[in-house]
């Protein structure tokens, strides 16, 4: 009865705040549960009441409540706190009165992929759409009402208004007649002009906030179902590996297991989003399951991935890089340039594997009955769960609904619903509700790595220094290869992060793509290839600088070439993947690549910022179509290893909806980014992952931390770009450009601290 | 059956006396606001406190918590009022939460030690934590935030 009046507190409480509170309470206790199926973010729907709806994303009730569907995960970048409140400003809604519904998987929504760094771009005018187009239509309704043109009206604060006769009408006295007006086409209602969007733009408050500190907030694993029970895998340690036999007495012996379940391991050619298989020790607690699963005895067949070696690895990725591969970008006359150079300067990078490691392993709750299936997940992308459940249970899509719980960080392991289908495949064969949970030896060991990379680069230069020739290899198993096996070749999209949108002045420029077979289940991190890419290519220019003994600044903004828009011609490729956006719409805009630049020497200080004992290390990149520099200051601590002083990160993301969500992600990418220069490291052997948790798989913590992070966000009219992954890439290059400043010590492959720095 | 003191209340349980509390307070008693992380105190999601303690509940068994006051996030304020909660609010420290109910058990611990913590203090507190969306910055802006709404600065 304790837990319950805490509950109903923290319920009113969070209703008093005018927060989508319905659902965010349920579940707490058991008894919650038996009443309504649990709802972590609150309502999964618009309301079936009679009111204004113009389409599957905003419903406006009789009481003038509007709802707004957040079809995309929110999963730390606030994205429920964003989108919503555009579409409010374009309707002049009071957001108080805004309901966010969080959208299930359904493909009515388009899109759902939370992913890319997309959301905005994506949503940007549409869902401005949806707020102008029920807008429209109350207006036309006020306008009518009082027989002025709908010109004169104007909605704002939930209401319309008539400046001219002083007359208001609440958006409530509007929506049953509004109601029975045609929907207009979207595409053609008006958008109010930028300038009167009340918020956007603006520091917005984080909706989700009160929830989170009050640990109300539900994600995947804190779904409870009635007669729900827990299940922990043992899969198998290499992918592509087979259960043989396995002795199940002793953990069936453990109080609280209920069963053993073999999980078939992917089927056909490729791996996809599959379930690696294994068998679940399926309990009543998660205790009694983990327990269950150490006592398991089972033997493997590892099967075709069982060498997979991270040294023999390297040697073969370093061979691949070192000779010729498929020429991806070509102007002018590389070799010939190279020939004539006054000096020529090569380097080799290397960048291994990563893991996620989300503070929340991944974790689903599935049930299973005759009507279907309902899983409750923390997935970026539930329309591929939807899918992956279906296909696993062999059941049609209509049948199953993927909820959407909040996302403990996805960095891109949640956008695969293996685990989800892992879920899904219990439920039915236990017949109760179960909830797969990952421990995070599962995370650190199973899960959808970060490619491993080698580049080869090298620059001719004339007389004057200038970079006359530019050569780029690239090779590491890609991402496609978990999609087709046989796939070894880096897809354009990979190359299209860092390599065929490398804005460069030189004339003469050659960039190959070399074969590298994939051995364990390669998926997209935080940034995806542009890591790489921009560690390389920042990390060379830098070399170059040095080598000439120019300022790195000076030699960056020599090498990008002045500012104009980097066509495809002039890049020596047929296409720019360029984020699968409009290459008119989103130039590769060099002016703003130099501005950012520009920006962040002069707010960091560039030239004064070096002191006694302190170097500062400086690099740029261009990704999701956001541009982005960084400065950062390194010095040695009491015991003689690199600290990061300070860092400076200026971001041009063209319109920003939200502009301390923008600037939280920057400061996010900063610490993200030095965990993957100072420690990412994920080691293969006998193919299978070295490392087991935190103590072997660190990532920053506060101590490691700057005192200070500094963030400017560009003011901009551009079109959206990305913010959640753009301020990850140049940050590894501009540590390790400081090192070498401070140290004379090149690091030509992360992480920095495995090389003793 | 054993006894557990938990945000104010007494508890019979009947469990696995080797059960962490983590998983006595998920599984068990409908407290999930406690977060599993690691398993093996590296990242201290599961941090509660203990009299007052900080503690990763991860990895002590229930049986050893005894006669001891176990507080949670749920049992920190019923409203989001404590000073701590107040102040991660003010400064939207939050990015997808998972690690701020560790997080903030272990501010409100410190401030109950140390009314006014350096940056030092600080960061000697909250080493036990892990945030992946790199909230480090704005958590340690917030302990000073939280510092002085405490004291009645604000």
């Amino acid at each position: 009865m304790e837990q319950q009046r805490v509950v109903l507190l923290r319920r009113s409480f969070l209703a008093g705040l005018g927060l989508a509170a319905g659902g965010l309470a349920l579940g707490l206790a058991a008894g919650d549960a038996e009443a309504a199926p649990p709802a972590p973010l609150g309502p999964t729907a618009l309301p079936s009441q009679p009111g204004l709806r113009t389409g599957v994303f905003l419903h406006i009730a009789t009481d003038g409540t509007v709802s707004v569907v957040c079809h995309r995960s929110e999963m730390g970048q606030g994205i429920r706190s964003s989108l919503p409140v555009l579409v409010a400003d374009e309707l002049g809604a009071d957001m108080a009165r805004v309901k966010i519904v969080q959208g299930d998987g359904d493909k009515a929504y388009g899109d759902q992929n939370t992913d890319g760094s997309r959301s905005v771009r994506d949503g940007y005018e549409p869902m401005r759409r949806v707020g102008a187009t029920a807008r429209a239509m109350l207006v036309a309704v006020a306008a009518k009402k009082w027989r002025v043109p709908a010109a004169e009206c104007v909605a704002e604060q939930h209401a319309v208004h008539h400046a001219k006769s002083k007359r208001s009408l609440d958006f409530r006295e509007l929506v049953a007649d509004a109601a029975k007006l045609p929907v207009p086409d979207a595409k053609t209602v008006a958008l109010r002009p930028v300038s009167e969007l009340k918020r956007v733009g603006g520091l917005l408050p984080l909706l989700d906030g009160p929830a989170i500190v009050t640990g109300a907030a539900q994600f995947g694993a804190d779904v409870r179902l009635p007669g729900m029970l827990t299940a922990v895998i043992a899969r198998p340690p290499v992918v592509g590996g087979k259960v043989v036999r396995y002795d199940g007495a002793r953990a069936l012996a453990v109080a609280g297991v209920k069963k053993l379940v073999e999980l078939p391991g992917p089927q056909g050619g490729a791996v996809g989003f599959q379930p690696l298989g294994g068998v679940a020790v399926v309990a009543d607690t998660t205790w009694a399951a983990m327990r269950g699963r150490a006592a398991l005895q089972i033997e493997w067949d590892h099967g075709a991935n069982a060498a997979y070696d991270s040294a023999t690895y390297r040697e073969a990725l370093s061979g691949a890089a070192r000779a010729p591969g498929k020429v991806v970008r070509k102007v002018g006359d590389v070799d010939g340039a190279l020939a004539k150079a006054a000096r020529t300067l090569e380097a080799e990078y290397y960048v291994p594997h990563l893991a996620h490691a989300a503070m929340e392993p991944p974790s689903a709750v599935a049930r299973v009955d005759a009507n279907g299936c309902e899983v409750w997940a923390p997935t970026q992308n539930p329309q591929a769960a939807r899918t992956e459940v279906a296909r696993a249970l062999g059941v049609d899509e209509a049948k199953v609904t993927v909820h959407v719980t909040f996302l403990g960080g996805g960095f891109g392991r949640k956008s695969k619903p293996d685990y989800v289908a892992e879920a899904a495949l219990l439920a039915r064969a236990m017949g109760t509700p179960v909830r797969v949970q990952w421990t995070r030896e599962d995370d650190v060991q199973s899960g959808y790595f970060h490619s491993v990379s080698a580049q080869y680069l090298k620059a001719g230069l004339d007389a004057d220094g200038k970079v006359s020739a530019w050569l780029h290899r690239t090779a590491f198993p890609p991402i496609p290869s978990t999609f087709d096996g046989r796939v070894k070749t880096p897809s354009d999209n990979e190359l299209g992060l860092g390599v065929l949108d490398l804005a460069l002045a030189a004339p003469n420029v050659r960039a190959e793509a070399c074969d590298a077979p994939a051995h364990i289940r390669i998926g997209w991190l935080r940034s995806v290839c542009n890591i790489f890419h921009a560690f390389a290519v920042q990390s060379f220019i830098d070399e170059i600088a040095h080598a000439r003994q120019a300022d790195p600044r000076e030699v960056l903004l020599e090498v990008l070439g002045p500012a104009r828009h980097a066509t495809p011609a002039e890049l020596g490729v047929q296409k720019v993947p360029n984020y699968g956006a409009p290459i008119e719409q989103h130039p590769v805009d060099v002016g703003r690549l130099r501005h950012v630049i520009e920006r962040v020497t002069e707010i960091s200080g560039w030239s004064a910022a070096r002191k006694a004992g302190r170097a500062v290390g400086l690099a740029a990149h261009r990704s999701f179509l956001t541009y982005v520099a960084v400065v950062a200051a390194v010095s040695k601590d009491a015991l003689g290893k690199v600290q990061v002083d300070e860092v400076w990160l200026v971001a041009d993301a063209g319109t920003v909806i939200n502009l301390d969500r923008a600037r939280s992600q920057m400061e996010g990418a900063v610490v993200f980014g030095m965990s993957i220069a100072l420690h990412g490291a994920i080691t293969m052997k006998g193919g299978a992952v070295e490392q087991t948790n935190f103590r072997d798989y660190p990532v920053v913590r506060t101590t490691e931390v700057p005192q200070r992070i500094h963030v400017e966000i560009v003011k901009s009219d551009a079109p959206p770009g990305g913010v959640g992954e753009p301020g990850v890439p140049p940050v590894a290059p501009a540590i390790a450009n400081a090192v070498f400043a401070l140290t004379k010590t090149r690091a030509r492959e992360l992480p920095l601290r495995r090389l003793g720095l | 059956m054993m006894k557990i003191h938990i945000n104010g209340s007494v508890r019979e349980i009947d469990v696995s006396p080797d059960m962490p509390l983590l998983w006595v307070l998920r599984d068990v008693l409908g407290l999930p606001g406690t977060k599993f992380g690691c398993g093996m105190a590296q990242c201290g999601a599961c941090t509660v406190h203990l009299d007052g303690k900080p503690t990763r509940s991860c990895v002590l068994p229930v049986s050893s918590v005894g006669a001891r006051e176990v507080t949670t996030i749920e049992g920190l304020s019923s409203d989001a009022s404590h000073p701590v909660q107040r102040a991660w609010a003010e400064a939207d420290v939050v990015q997808c939460g998972y690690c701020q109910s560790g997080q903030i058990m272990t501010a409100a611990a410190l401030l109950e030690k140390k009314p006014d913590p350096s940056d030092a203090d600080i960061d000697a507190a909250m080493s036990p934590h892990l945030c992946r969306c790199g909230t480090y910055v704005r958590i340690r802006g917030a302990v000073h935030l939280a510092s002085r709404l405490k004291r009645g600065e604000r």
